[in-house]
């Protein structure tokens, strides 16, 4: 039967199908799901890990110990686990081993848009990329297939539009999670192969015409690999595309030749030059970087590409016609016509959302005019209005190497680095080893919402909930961890006490004795257990408009339609539906106006 | 049927996804291929959320091109306004009355735009527009979450496919015990 699945949900089942006994990710748009939708399923063990590198780690090991594994994540995470990757290309497999690449053209959520295809062929491996559903669950299929084929990581490359998109996909019964699947056997003691798994230089340098020879092997498979395949068609042009921008070549450019390159590198050179020849002009189709124009241009074959094609953003139908346009191939553009009355639509900026944890510290930093080394999570939403509080934000844990090396600098501002829970696990432990070892008087504030919350709240070793129910996950006490890691300032807050929250940062920064750590601590409202407390309410005559409250950037504070009479300013107001409970604004209040009733029911 | 593009839009929180899910479900249900596309993650907190379903022979992209949208189904009065350009000249408008105050308007420097500005709007590309306020009668029918039904309901009357599909797909969705309510909150929106 066929079922609507997102591209993520697919690639979980394919791998499920595919026999993968381990999986392991970090969480990370647009990939997040695919884990998600793989610890559902039985006979496999699925894991978040702490980050990218230790999820790649993992799933070489389960490898390496003989069973399929995979480790997913987003483009950028790939930069993460980029060490570990360039090495296993040298060393090989031994159950299949997949990585998929979820990147993100358009930098929906991201911090920068890289073509991950690049990896492929910088580290020597085979690259798919599926252009919907059915090909995200049956490439991966492949991959595995591929990687014990070939004794080689392979890569499964995605984009927003692939992972994110739903399409029919044939489902074949009996339903997952099912426990249908051949129970395990036990596996066979870890093979000692030294030649091959450890990677000192004597073995590296005998490995690495093994690599070679690997993608001489890989380039002529790829001429007659079934997911290389040529729509024939009006030979007056031959269109070479893959991924999410060949579902918009063909509806473009829909009658003309069309070669799809479903492994994406290496790419088939025979088969290209043959295409080629059969058709008057080439258009290569392909989002982000000219991966395949740059390779075709080197057979000698001129084609039309990057000149007239986007190099940046994501590909749409209107972008790719315009361009066809813009080559002056044979396509018409849609009439659409300027409208004649447009209306101005006021922005919906990102907000914390009513109750978010963060909010007191972003208050406070503002307030402060705090320096702030920001990092990747909800909480990069400080940067925008009405906090405007943060001054940098990088990659995954750079916040405190980054507030290390402003000091370092010579730099006496008042400067904090924001990290949250998740985001210090991943990539901040270390960072802070730095500045302990070091003994810089940097002041870290550790956002703890006891989870990964951009994402959608997955969990992570401050939380310790596991991915799979039925698998247990201990809880690291973020306290301990900074007290050893050798912090001896460190004050742990309620992140609903704005008082506790301000002063505990201010006394941090005046700490010039060494580092310091604020540990700011409340619970994402996300989290399971997690309670509304009574709503808060306005008292109109004490209200004044001074508008203080809006600088908590709370979505569920509203300006009345009463004006005050003194200072002809909207009175606030609090959206009953909105509303937490949370109190901030109450604390902010200085005539206290805002106030929260005992009871819901006055 | 010919290709078919829906466009779902609103704010987060207000059942989009699904409503949209349930859509490209029922396009399949009816013979025909189906995408859906839409975006997660940072742009999604507070923020306007666009949800595309298509249908078709073989559908290709999973977003459709400007200007070709065949169905705009706003969830929130302003957000129809904002994807105007989206639309087919005289495609159908299904505008839920509701007002959601964006924190540019209710704490920024930002105006709401007014109703005759937004009617001028989408008059400018279409005079099939149906409004309806789906929260009132989700309320009247003693629920606030069946807002998406209504609004299900109101569109199903405009495109050529059975209401029995349409429920059958909605009855695969929700819970047993609220499948009543569910079938009264399509219904309404359907004769509205």
């Amino acid at each position: 039967m066929k079922r609507l699945l997102s591209g993520n949900e697919a690639i979980a089942l394919g791998a499920w199908e595919a026999g993968v006994r381990f999986a392991s990710a970090y969480p990370g748009t647009p990939s997040t799901e695919i884990l998600e939708n793989l610890s559902r399923y039985s006979h496999l063990t699925a894991e978040w890990a702490s980050n990218e590198k230790v999820a790649l780690d993992a799933a070489i090991g389960a490898s390496l110990a003989g069973v399929r594994a995979m480790a997913s994540m987003k483009h950028v995470g790939v930069n993460v686990a980029a060490d570990s990757l360039m090495s296993v290309s040298y060393i090989g497999v031994n159950g299949g081993l997949v990585l998929v690449s979820a990147d993100d053209p358009g930098t929906w959520s991201s911090q920068n848009e890289q073509d991950n295809r690049q990896y492929a062929r910088f580290g020597k491996f085979p690259c798919l990329e599926p252009s919907d559903s059915q090909e995200a669950k049956d490439f991966v299929q492949e991959a595995f297939n591929l990687s014990e084929r070939f004794n080689t990581i392979v890569m499964v490359r995605t984009t927003t539009r692939i992972s994110h998109s739903k399409s029919a996909v044939e489902v074949e019964m009996p339903a997952p999670g099912r426990p249908d699947v051949p129970t395990l056997e036990p596996l066979p003691k870890f093979e000692r192969r030294p030649e091959r798994y450890v990677i000192i230089p004597a073995h590296a340098r005998r490995l690495h015409p093994v690599v070679e020879e690997r993608m001489h092997q890989l380039r002529e498979y790829s001429e007659t690999c079934p997911l290389n395949r040529i729509e024939w068609g009006n030979s007056q042009i031959g269109v070479i595309t893959g991924g999410a921008a060949y579902q918009h070549a063909r509806e473009v450019l829909a009658g003309f030749s069309l070669l799809k390159l479903g492994m994406s590198y290496p790419i088939p050179q025979k088969m290209i030059r043959d295409f080629c020849r059969q058709v008057q002009q080439v258009v290569v189709v392909e989002e982000l970087d000219p991966f395949w124009e740059d390779q075709i241009r080197a057979l000698g074959i001129p084609v039309t590409g990057k000149a007239f094609f986007p190099l940046t953003g994501e590909f749409t139908l209107e972008r790719v016609r315009a361009a066809a346009h813009a080559a002056g191939l044979p396509v018409t553009p849609l009439p659409v016509a300027p409208l004649t009355e447009p209306v101005q639509a006021p922005p919906r900026i990102p907000a914390l959302c009513p109750g978010c944890p963060h909010r007191a510290a972003f208050f406070s930093a503002k307030k402060q005019r705090l320096l702030v080394a920001g990092d990747i999570g909800c909480y990069t939403i400080g940067v925008l209005p009405p906090f405007d509080a943060i001054d940098t934000c990088i990659s995954m844990g750079a916040s405190i190497g980054v507030a290390h090396g402003v000091r370092q600098a010579g730099n006496q501002q008042k400067a904090i680095a924001v990290i949250g829970d998740s985001t210090f696990f991943h990539a901040g432990l270390s960072a802070l080893a730095n500045t302990v070892y070091n003994q810089v008087p940097v002041t870290t504030v550790i956002l703890d919402n006891h989870t990964t919350g951009m994402t959608g709240g997955q969990g992570n070793p401050g939380s310790g909930v596991p991915a799979q129910n039925q698998r247990s996950g201990r809880q690291i006490d973020i306290e301990s961890v900074v007290r050893s890691l050798g912090v001896e300032w460190i004050r742990c807050v309620d992140a609903f006490n704005v008082t506790a929250v301000d002063q505990a940062i201010r006394e941090a920064v005046a700490h010039q004795d060494g580092p310091s750590v604020v540990i700011v601590e409340g619970d994402c409202v996300m989290n399971q257990g997690w309670q509304r407390s009574n709503l808060v309410r306005v008292d109109l005559e004490a209200c004044n408009g001074c508008t203080l409250c809006f600088n908590v950037g709370c979505p569920a504070i509203l300006k009345s339609d009463e004006l005050d009479v003194k200072t002809q300013r909207p009175k606030a107001e609090i959206d009953a539906l909105l509303c937490t409970g949370c109190t901030v604004c109450v604390q902010v209040c200085p005539r206290h106006a805002i106030y929260q009733p005992e009871s819901g029911h006055e | 049927m010919n290709d078919t593009n829906f466009l779902f839009v609103g704010v987060g929180g207000q059942g989009i996804l699904t409503a949209s899910d349930i859509v490209a479900e029922v396009g399949l249900a009816a013979g025909l291929d189906a995408k859906k596309s839409e975006i997660h993650g940072f742009s999604q907190r507070g923020g306007v959320v666009e949800s595309h379903v298509r249908w078709g022979q073989r559908v290709g992209a999973p977003v459709a091109e400007l200007g070709t949208v065949d169905f705009l189904v706003s969830f929130e009065l302003l957000e129809s306004a904002r994807f105007v350009e989206h639309l087919r000249p005289n495609a159908v408008v299904i505008t839920n009355t509701q007002r959601i105050i964006p924190m540019s308007v209710s704490s920024g420097g930002y105006a709401y735009p007014a109703d005759g500005d937004i009617e001028k709007a989408l008059r400018s590309r279409t005079d099939q527009i149906y409004r309806i306020d789906a929260l009132a009668v989700a309320q009247e029918l003693g629920n606030p979450r069946l807002v998406n039904t209504v609004v299900l309901g109101a569109l199903s009357w405009h495109v050529p496919v059975d209401a029995a599909v349409w429920l059958d797909v909605i009855s695969r969705r929700v819970p047993p015990r609220h499948l009543n309510a569910n079938r009264q909150a399509f219904d309404t929106g359907r004769s509205s």
